[in-house]
């Protein structure tokens, strides 16, 4: 750090970030389009004479957006592909080690799709801006995975934060969104000020923010009520990001209420990341302070703090979507359980643990990102998102039905979907974890978990497949009109398939590039 | 070449949805037919020396970071679980071959069963086949709630989460036993010595998750609820090859795995099959429902294979599974005969309004039929629901003599059902004609069709073939059971 002036390298620091220098770019480029496009709207809405062409010029101008955000997302996907294996810059501020890589092209291809389910949005007005905030969010994520420092970890979060917030809030046309951008971000921003004060706590016991320094540091300093509540605080501002319970109350309004993509990037992108720097601070810099979360042989440290959190999600998160009626509220309360099982692999800790998180993080975020897109479809054609505006949907539109089942069934864990796979992972992983099935508690609470979670699942499938559609519901034959939401949906559904059948592929890439 | 019929009843599963609904029960027949053939066709062609272990027939590498290979096995008790798949299988479709409401949807979710069942059977690596048992349960769900007839969403809900919830049990064994011998391979586990201490709590854990599925008291109450709901398919499919899946799994995986734990628990679950037995079948005598009738009988005859596993002996062992085969075959043709010849022409499965219809008149190969699946259901020397229960009750007697005693009540009850529900159904007093039967308008145009007859056929020939001569199953299932690791 003395010396930062000194060594630092311009051309070397642009090489290495480059990637997030060309999102941030193209989040320019279609900020650019934007207003230029609405200007012109403008101009042509004071004469108020031909407004089709002024819905064509909106049309066309939202279509170069797109198209502009999802060609940014796909140069910087070839961009993280071309970086170096490993180079670490400034202390550990920008790392990259082939996990930062996989999960910058993971995060990159979720806000891809997210942008795909964007781009059929009708309800939003100002795309240009929306994309670019989107695109400025996949920045924040990028920072969070590729850095090893407290303090970028701070501002990647805060980033991501702050722009997740005007994303919840973005349809300005309705009351829900509203109140989901200002809960989101009411609690958002006080878990943040934990967040920062744990930080700056831990900061003031080990003398630096660079995780491995922390790492050493800790090792050696005898256990202290200070650290306790440096760790808790720490903890805090992410088990917000995961959803996990009791930190989730914002989950629910915030993915019934938001725009769909908004709610679909909040549960996939955020939550990868999220999940990467939570396991980087509690495996790399605290991982001295493990503590032990077996039954028999509890220890003070993280570990059972996260026990802790994930068996609250499960039983919270499972109890209360029972009890739903609108399915992205179901979905909501349903990430909280997933948050919970997720949690399982951090716990559990090591190579094997962390890998399965990972695993499970990136296969739960597809699937979401996939049940939002037939959301969002079922809600565009019939104006709700209740389980009475899927009824019925086999006979009206049998493609998203099959793809719907395809996400149902892999959340809760039937094979051979990759859900199922994740799930073996991560509890195989946790029971390995303890000596003597130590973790079996948890393994024993998440397997019950996923018992109750199928009888949730299996009422939005019946609402899909048994029930028989309502009068007033209208067939969703027209195919063309949402064709690009309609292939994003399938294209995920297959992704799941794929991963359930053949999970070795994603499964060995993560474990190999693991630290 | 026998793991053909999983891949060829995936590959009809997936062909019914793309082509058009014309051809859905043709490929249906065609897929389920050629399972049948490739059963056969083993059965004929390895030899019984073959048949006396696990040979290995696919063995790759799948997921080699965890250790899960895609492994595949055969010997005498897969083989013969693999024939009745078969039988029921191709039953089930000619049996539902009129079926016309969503029919593509229909038999996409039967072969998806078949599928599973074969694989389960086929399995060795623990990781296949709990995909597979799971991937058994969800089309299951469809079938009934789609397609069943009486309280059909409760049924199919509560026949869902009781087999998910046995699912749940079944994951946290194999997790256990995977964790701590570090292999998913049943052959490889079956060598691993696991403490007795952990077996004491994993075995029961295990195998009452799979005995959920077999039906075992008390926690039976989904199979009568769930058989009585399920269309005709899948009431055949059900008490045919799924509680069967339960059975076979506890013997292949349960026992075979944690022996020591299986020798501490196995007069508990003597006393539970006693029980199921005695229990299902004094219920059977009270019920009005045709089905449920059946149902609880599915429930009692199920017992006999439970006590046959746990009997600990080779010839206990090989009559329970000598019994899965035999019930499944019977439990298929008591099913159609009351779900499709009579429910379909009659409307009715009220026992008091059957008797009234003069039916063994109106439709005298389904009375014939009925005749003939009763008597095997009795245990009736000749069929081979005799065979197969004399054969456990013999094992029985060896380790628990008091449950040959009590069980042998049980078959007197059975009896007893059995000839009231024929009486009432077929051989009722022709009192005034009441019933829809005789006065419908149609009736003369439904006569039996051919395919049921066929499926009828195929059925009772089998029960015959193995109760005239029981050694063509027992000599594969004899070696292959002795060789199994708990008689050691």
């Amino acid at each position: 750090m003395r010396s930062l002036a000194s060594t630092i390298s311009y051309l070397e620091l642009l090489k290495l970030a480059f990637p997030e220098v060309i999102v941030v770019i193209s989040a320019l480029v279609v900020l650019g389009i934007g207003l230029t496009s609405r200007r012109g709207t403008a101009v042509s809405g004071v004469s108020s004479a031909k407004p089709p062409t002024r819905a064509v010029d909106t049309a066309a101008a939202t279509g170069w957006c797109s198209l502009a955000a999802a060609l940014g997302v796909v140069i910087a996907i070839a961009a993280v592909l071309m970086l170096p294996r490993n180079a670490s810059l400034f202390g550990g501020m920008l790392v990259i080690t082939p996990l930062t890589s996989l999960f910058k092209i993971i995060c990159l291809v979720l806000a891809f799709f997210t942008v795909c389910l964007a781009r059929s949005e009708k309800a939003l007005r100002h795309m240009g801006e929306y994309l670019a905030i989107i695109l400025f969010a996949t920045v924040g994520l990028m920072l969070l995975v590729g850095s090893e420092e407290l303090l970028m970890i701070f501002i990647g979060l805060e980033l991501l934060g702050l722009s997740l917030y005007v994303m919840a809030a973005f349809d300005k046309t309705d009351v829900r969104s509203a109140e989901a951008g200002l809960k989101y971000f009411l609690f958002g921003s006080t878990s943040s000020a934990f967040t920062l004060f744990g930080i700056s706590l831990i900061y003031g016991m080990s003398g630096s923010t660079g995780l491995v320094v922390i790492s050493e540091k800790l090792a050696g300093a005898p256990a202290q009520p200070l650290l306790a509540t440096g760790i808790i605080m720490t903890l805090i501002g992410f088990a917000f990001k995961i959803a996990a319970a009791p930190f989730h109350l914002w989950a629910p309004d915030a993915y019934q209420g938001a725009p769909i993509p908004s709610a679909a990037f909040i549960a996939s992108g955020s939550k990868v990341a999220s999940f990467v720097v939570l396991g980087k601070i509690v495996l790399v810099g605290f991982g001295p302070v493990h503590g032990s979360s077996a039954w028999h042989a509890m220890a003070a440290g993280w570990s059972p703090i996260l026990a802790v959190l994930a068996a609250l999600s499960i039983l919270i998160g499972n109890l209360v979507a029972l009890a739903q009626t609108s399915v992205r509220r179901l979905l909501a309360y349903s990430a909280v359980a997933h948050a919970g099982y997720t949690l399982l692999g951090l716990v559990a800790g090591g190579r094997d643990g962390f890998s399965a998180t990972l695993f499970y993080a990136v296969i739960y975020a597809i699937t979401l990102v996939g049940a939002f897109g037939v959301v969002a479809v079922v809600r565009s054609e019939s104006g709700g998102d209740d389980l009475e505006n899927f009824s019925g949907l086999a006979a009206r539109a049998p493609l998203l039905a099959g793809c719907m089942a395809i996400f149902m069934f892999s959340l809760a864990g039937i094979p051979p979907l990759a859900g199922f796979f994740g799930k073996f992972y991560l509890f195989s992983a946790a029971l390995r974890a303890g000596e003597d099935h130590g973790l079996l508690w948890l393994v024993a609470l998440a397997l019950f978990g996923s018992f109750v979670s199928l009888y949730y699942y299996l009422i939005v499938l019946k609402a899909i497949f048994v029930d028989q559609p309502s009068r007033t519901a209208p067939a969703l034959d027209d195919v063309w009109s949402d064709l690009l939401q309609r292939i994003t949906v399938t294209v995920l559904a297959a992704a799941i398939l794929f991963f359930g059948i053949m999970p070795g592929i994603l499964a060995s890439r993560i474990l190999a590039a693991m630290p | 070449m026998i793991a053909w019929t999983i891949y060829l009843t995936f590959t009809g599963g997936v062909l019914l949805v793309m082509l058009p609904r014309t051809f859905a029960r043709w490929i249906a027949l065609l897929t389920t037919l050629a399972g049948l053939v490739l059963g056969i066709v083993a059965f004929l062609r390895m030899p019984i020396a073959d048949l006396a272990h696990f040979t290995t027939i696919v063995s790759v590498p799948w997921v080699p970071a965890l250790g899960i290979n895609y492994h595949l096995a055969i010997d005498g008790v897969s083989l013969t679980m693999v024939l009745v798949t078969g039988i029921s299988a191709v039953s089930t479709v000619l049996f539902s071959w009129d079926v016309d409401h969503r029919q593509r949807e229909f038999f996409f979710w039967l072969l998806l069963v078949v599928g599973g069942c074969y694989g389960v059977f086929l399995s060795v690596d623990l990781f296949l086949f709990f995909a597979f048992y799971e991937l058994v349960i969800v089309p299951k769900y469809f079938l009934i709630a789609i397609f069943g007839s009486t309280n059909k969403e409760y049924g199919a809900m509560k026949l869902t989460l009781y087999s998910f919830f046995g699912g749940m049990l079944v994951f946290a064994g194999i997790l256990v036993a995977y964790v701590t011998a570090g292999s998913l391979d049943l052959n490889q586990l079956a060598q691993f010595h696991f403490n007795p201490q952990m077996q004491s709590w994993a075995f029961p854990v295990l195998f009452l998750g799979f005995a959920v599925l077999a039906g075992i008291w008390p926690l039976h109450t989904w199979a009568p609820t769930g058989h009585v709901a399920a269309p005709t398919a899948g009431s055949m499919l059900l008490a045919g090859i799924v509680m069967k899946l339960g059975s076979y799994a506890g013997l292949r995986v349960a026992m075979n795995v944690f022996p020591e734990g299986f020798q501490m628990w196995s007069k508990w679950i003597a006393a539970l099959a006693v029980i199921g037995i005695v229990y299902a079948a004094a219920v059977a005598l009270r019920q009005r429902d045709l089905k449920f009738v059946i149902g609880y009988s599915s429930v009692s005859h199920m017992g006999f294979a439970l006590l046959g596993l746990a009997t600990a002996n080779a010839l206990g062992v090989s009559g329970a599974v000598l019994q899965m085969f035999s019930h499944g075959v019977i439990a298929a043709l008591l099913f159609a005969v009351a779900g499709r010849m009579l429910y379909r022409r009659t409307h009715t499965r009220e026992l008091d309004a059957l008797s009234g219809m003069n039916l063994s008149r109106a439709l005298p190969f389904a009375a014939f039929t009925f005749v003939i699946a009763s008597a095997a259901s009795m245990g009736i020397p000749g069929f081979s629901g005799f065979a197969a229960e004399i054969t456990i009750l013999i094992g029985a007697w060896k380790t628990y003599p008091i449950a040959v005693w009590i069980t042998g009540a049980g078959m007197v009850l059975a009896a007893a059902f059995t000839l009231r529900a024929l009486v009432k159904s077929f051989f009722g007093e022709v009192r005034v004609q009441t019933g829809r039967v005789p006065i419908d308008a149609d009736w003369k145009e439904q006569p039996i069709t051919l395919a049921e007859k066929c499926g009828a056929c195929l059925l009772m020939f089998a029960t015959l073939a193995v109760g005239l001569y029981p050694k063509l199953l027992l000599d594969r299932i004899m070696p292959a059971v002795e060789a199994m690791r708990f008689l050691k």
